[in-house]
């Protein structure tokens, strides 16, 4: 049975420990992989042209490019529309004042229940414990956040949240929780009875609560994608409407959300288009029947201006969150969403986080990967995701070179001991003369390799160097043929 | 991934760059791949002054010691030769990621550049630049093709790999669940994170073995070792060998063509 992970506020820190827990969880391990097997499929059906991929892999990536160019400025023009359309636009540098900005606006409209559709920047700042703390009851209403929140977990993944919970456990949780109800293994049965909860929900509701996907400057529209209507019921029905997102969301036109668009929902889903597309642009007008009395937009930082300011870094922030990444990634197949301790998990994850958190609590999660690729081979605005776990591999073990801030956690996983093996590395593969004499030794002296070795030897035998060197075969069939 | 090649006369010298690991610890490969070269009548150059192209620090994050490293591999290679490497990731390495690695330095930058326009990986050589035509010599068999994550990616070794294994009569090659998927090798990440990489290894031993393939093949000596012994900690006498190991045995080792 899965090992019930710690589950909210778990420290990055105990990473290792948790893969290890994971990878031990047959259960796990195989929910996982069939899961991922599942989605990958349906990605793949929606890209039978290779080339059309790539084509539009490019402009999604130079959308998103021009977008971060443009950022400062984009923002500005962002905030300008929005308050032109009626929207109050609200900053907050970190997840504590993002939370604040939202409870003063809560308890202004006295509110006693807010309803929330998905939004993992909600999930970032921790917003459901704030609104806890301030005694405020705040509901998911994303049919897989219900369930997770019902659970008292965090999501594993951030398409989906409930990804790593089977049809029984979910049966067990409803009849458990959810009052007056009886369990049943039904899908369509527990999608009613999630439902039917929701319903009464979204019209006692002082505040609905959202996150973005697409923020258009020049128009000031707020963008949702959804498949549940889950969404456009958190955003019309209560009379407040409460939108919060990172701030590299932004682009500059209505035009440049359509290629993300069909990217995101094919990368993310195989879906060529969602149930749902919600565009808000302002609360509801005097001659309107429906939409909130009020609308906010609060524009998260959370340090996403740390990879900004690098120019390597900043193509962290393409990301559109599909979700492809972790789809296809080895390390998160075998370990699920939990393990990695953070909102976003995964190879997104091991790149963003480091920022959000700083590196002294996630230095471990940019080295949790092979390097294999498949994560900057899916994902759909090109993010090469190596090479900044490379570099972030450098930050975590250096300082910062001179003239440049350092990060936050810069050096955290810096080690004398790691300083000197690799010293030591260059100095012998640096001296050819002495990699020969080592070469030598180490195949005389084959029987000595040590028989365990770190971690290699836990499921393989051990290393050991071949007789002779291929320099030396090669020497010896030289005199051979003289 | 795919670079064009141009048209031009038929190289007669190659450099050979046999990496660390098949130096050490798969040296019959090197000598097979040697061999392949050598039969179509190409003279090939072993610097002896080559240790490692620099992987392991450059992706630990120990830039400047992969520099260093790097460094004295651009040295070995004075004439404009063909570099031939017998693995995808050290290949990749050096074509993509030594341009990187001296980027922003005038002098080692261009040449970085210009050693990586040199590189190929051993399949890549044999298919595409000398377009070898073989006759299978060997028995009727069944194997499996597994190709590191960067042969893959970087220099497009499972299609190289995959044609050359097509010219031989006699082989047939089965594809196991998961093919493309890593198997957990990753360089330093076997060490660092041990749960994760021996579950991805392990998978990968059993997609392969469930091929019902006589043997696996590898183009990169990384993979190989940890599937191998994998394989062995299990006492399964099921294993792989090096791609060139594997075409020089089909095609008639020791015989000129
Ligand atoms: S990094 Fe790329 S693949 Fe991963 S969630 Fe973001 S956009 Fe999708």
């Amino acid at each position: 049975m899965t090992a019930r992970h710690p589950l909210q506020f778990v420290p990055a820190e105990e990473f290792k420990a948790r893969t290890r827990a994971a990878t031990d969880d047959a259960h796990l391990r195989q929910s996982f992989r069939s899961a991922m097997d599942f989605l990958m499929a349906k990605r793949a059906a929606q890209f039978p042209d290779d080339s059309a991929l790539q084509r539009q892999r490019e402009t999604a990536e130079a959308i998103r490019r021009y977008s971060l160019a443009r950022l400062p400025e984009l923002l500005e023009q962002l905030e300008r529309r929005l308050t032109a359309n009626g929207v109050h636009v609200h900053w907050a540098e970190n997840g504590d004042e993002a939370n604040a900005i939202i409870i003063d606006i809560a308890r202004r409209h006295s509110a006693k229940l807010m309803v929330k559709g998905k939004s993992m920047v909600s999930e970032e700042t921790e917003l459901n414990h704030a609104m806890e703390a301030a005694g405020i009851d705040a509901l998911e209403s994303d049919m897989g956040e219900y369930i997770v929140q019902l659970d008292g977990e965090k999501p594993s993944h951030i398409i989906m949240p409930a990804i790593h919970k089977t049809k029984q456990q979910i049966a067990r949780l409803f009849a458990e929780k959810v009052p007056g109800v009886s369990y049943t293994e039904s899908v369509d049965a527990l999608i009613g009875i999630g439902r039917a909860v929701l319903r009464e929900k979204f019209m006692q509701a002082d505040i609905g609560l959202s996150g973005v996907n697409f923020a258009v400057a020049e128009t000031g529209t707020l963008c949702l994608v959804e498949n549940e209507g889950n969404g456009r019921m958190c955003t019309t029905v209560p009379r407040v409407h409460v939108a919060i997102t990172g701030i590299e969301k932004v682009v500059e036109k209505l035009e440049h959300v359509p290629p993300l668009y069909g990217l995101l929902t094919r990368s993310a889903t195989g879906q060529a288009i969602t149930t749902y597309f919600n565009m808000i642009s302002g609360p509801r007008k005097p001659d309107e029947q429906d939409g909130p009395e009020e609308v906010h937009l609060v524009l998260l930082d959370n340090n996403r201006s740390q990879a900004y300011a690098d120019e390597q870094m900043r193509a962290t922030l393409q990301c559109i969150r599909c979700g492809a990444c972790m789809n296809h990634c080895p390390v998160y197949t075998r370990i699920g969403g939990h393990a990695y301790g953070t909102t976003y998990p995964g190879p997104i994850g091991e790149i963003i986080s480091p920022h959000m958190m700083g590196l002294a609590a996630t230095h471990a999660l940019p080295t949790a990967s092979s390097l294999c690729g498949a994560c900057a081979e899916v994902c759909p605005v090109k993010i090469p995701i190596p090479d900044l776990l490379i570099r972030l591999r450098g930050e975590a073990t250096h300082d910062a070179p001179a003239g440049r801030a350092p990060l936050l956690g810069q050096g955290a996983a810096k080690s004398r001991l790691m300083d000197a093996v690799w010293a030591g590395w260059a100095a012998l593969y640096t001296r050819p003369a002495l990699y020969r004499a080592f070469a030598w030794l180490a195949t005389r002296f084959r029987a000595l390799t040590p028989p365990v070795q770190s971690g290699w030897t836990a499921s393989r035998t051990p290393l050991r160097p071949a007789p002779r060197s291929l320099r030396e075969q090669l020497a010896e069939r030289r005199r051979a043929h003289r | 991934m795919h670079r064009d090649i141009p048209d031009g006369p038929r190289p007669t010298d190659v450099y050979f760059f046999a990496t660390c690991l098949v130096d050490l610890f798969c040296p019959e490969a090197g000598m097979d791949a040697i061999t392949l070269l050598e039969r179509e009548g190409i003279r090939v150059h072993f610097p002896e002054s080559q240790t490692c192209c620099g992987q392991p620090a450059y992706t630990s994050g120990y830039a400047e010691q992969a520099r260093a490293v790097a460094r004295t591999q651009l040295d070995l290679f004075p004439q404009d030769w063909p570099v031939i490497v017998p693995s995808g990731s050290c290949a990749g390495m050096m074509r993509h990621h030594y341009p990187k690695l001296f980027a922003g330095d005038s002098v080692l930058q261009p040449r970085a550049e210009a050693l990586a326009e040199r590189v190929f990986e051993l399949s890549e050589f044999l298919l595409r630049v000398l377009r070898v035509q073989w006759q299978d010599r060997g028995q009727p068999t069944t194997v499996a093709l597994h190709t590191s994550c960067s042969a893959r990616r970087e220099m497009g070794t499972h299609e190289h790999a995959r044609a050359l294994l097509g010219q031989l009569s006699g082989v047939e090659l089965v594809t196991q669940a998961h093919e493309s998927e890593c198997c957990g090798f990753g360089g330093t990440f076997s060490l660092k994170h041990p749960a994760i990489s021996s579950a991805m290894a392990g998978d990968k031993a059993d997609a392969l073995k469930a091929s019902g393939a006589e043997t696996f093949l590898s183009a990169d000596c990384g993979c190989m070792l940890n599937i191998n012994h994998t394989l062995q900690k299990r006492k399964d006498a099921f294993q792989g060998k090096h791609l060139a190991t594997f075409l020089l045995e089909r095609t008639g080792r020791g015989e000129k063509r």
